[in-house]
């Protein structure tokens, strides 16, 4: 293909998305429009799959059946997800063998709170509350992205998401009405989780790279900053409801901008974690290249069994 | 690294209630149909979602290219006679 010709293709496809068409995956798409789809969609699954980490590790020392149950669920659910970004990014014609090397290897990144220890089951409450919350307000807009199959993935994330963040609430609800005790646990672990979960939300938009291109694709809708403070907006009243303090001493509410004015974030600890050195980095690699390791001869003996079945069913036939 | 083989990809169906044909919801990777019958259960139909499902291997679903779009789907467009609005009608006949 000329170049004149891939412009002209360039052009179509922008004016396409322009007019809120989506693209599937066999249609004709620029190379960067794939590439950095394959980026954000792994980098999303990636997060769910590292994200099972911290929470599993709570599972068995559940409280109660009920807390539980619930826990096992959303576990599961993020299984799921995971599951279904990869399958949305397999759809570009990358493999999910690549996808794992990617993250395996360290080449691919994942959201950098999962690095953070889940130390107090007070952290299961924090998690689902703030991580989740922070999540929800990050995808809903990724419903109406451009990438169809993408886009599909987000609207049955979102909807199978909310319950997570009910259940975490609902757990700081407990502790936060319980003894003294368990308030300052609920407490301690608002203290810990409420600036990763801000950072959460990415770089500020002056220092993000990715802003303007990804706003065009329609793979952000919302600037990083715009999504951090409707984050701490909506946060904030329900941390006051429950008799929290959020530990930020700058808080104020700005009578006329009708917003949340906050503290200075410590963005070297972002940058750090992102990095690989933040506190849980190398177990949590290590956790999951385990796990993948180890579990590679039930698959290999999975495929070994299904091969002999099919011997077996056209032997019959002959 | 092993030398086996990868899981295939299949591609997973689900009827949500009788009544309704079956709708592609996502894919899997699964070694054989069984195992895809099943993880498709515990993937796409873990709140109800779903009362059967279908699942086939993705390499045996041919799909047309959208380069062709135009010859496969244009000719539909001048067709307005297959449409009812195409034809006339006095207004003293309500329904037809």
């Amino acid at each position: 293909m000329s170049e004149e010709q891939i412009k002209n293709l360039e052009a179509q496809f922008e004016a396409r998305i322009a007019r809120d068409e989506k693209i599937e995956p066999k249609d004709w798409m620029p190379e960067k429009y794939r590439k950095t789809h394959i980026r954000q969609m792994s980098q999303h699954a990636h997060s769910e799959i590292v994200g099972m980490l911290p929470e599993g590790n709570w599972i068995t020392r559940a409280p109660s059946l009920r807390r539980k149950v619930a826990l096992l669920a959303k576990v599961q659910d993020e299984a799921g997800h995971g599951l279904y970004l990869y399958s949305a990014c397999e759809t570009l014609g990358v493999s999910r063998e690549e996808l794992y090397e990617q993250l395996h290897s360290g080449k691919a990144k994942y959201s950098s709170i999962f690095n953070y220890p889940t130390v107090t089951w007070a952290d299961m409450g924090a998690i689902g509350w703030l991580v989740d919350g922070a999540a929800i307000i990050n995808q809903v807009p990724l419903c109406n992205t451009s990438y169809g199959p993408y886009a599909r993935a987000m609207v049955r994330v979102c909807k199978e998401e909310s319950f997570h963040q009910r259940q975490g609430y609902e757990i700081m609800i407990k502790l936060a009405n319980g003894t003294a005790e368990q308030k300052e646990m609920a407490q301690d672990a608002l203290n810990r989780w409420w600036w990763p979960s801000l950072m959460m939300l990415g770089p500020t938009d002056a220092e993000s790279i990715h802003t303007e291109q990804s706003m065009k694709w329609k793979l952000k809708r919302k600037s990083n900053d715009d999504l951090r403070q409707q984050f701490i907006d909506q946060t904030v009243p329900q941390a006051e409801l429950i008799g929290l303090t959020i530990p930020d001493p700058d808080l104020k509410w700005n009578e006329e901008k009708g917003v949340y004015d906050f503290g200075e974030i410590n963005w070297d600890e972002f940058w750090q974690v992102v990095k690989g050195h933040g506190p849980m980095n190398k177990e949590r690699m290590k956790a999951r290249v385990d796990a993948w390791e180890e579990g590679q001869w039930v698959r290999d003996a999975a495929m070994a069994y299904a091969e002999k079945k099919q011997e077996r069913k056209e032997k019959r036939v002959v | 690294m092993s030398n086996k083989k990868n899981w295939p990809l299949w591609e997973v169906f689900v009827r949500s209630k009788n009544g309704l044909e079956h709708r592609h919801c996502g894919s899997l990777h699964a070694a054989d149909e069984e195992m895809a019958l099943e993880n498709a259960r515990d993937v796409y139909t873990r709140r109800s979602e779903g009362v059967s499902i279908w699942v086939v291997e993705s390499k045996h679903i041919t799909a047309s290219n959208p380069e062709h779009n135009g010859e496969l789907f244009e000719p539909a467009q001048d067709k307005v006679y297959r449409h009812p609005t195409f034809y006339d009608l006095p207004d003293e006949v309500k329904h037809m």
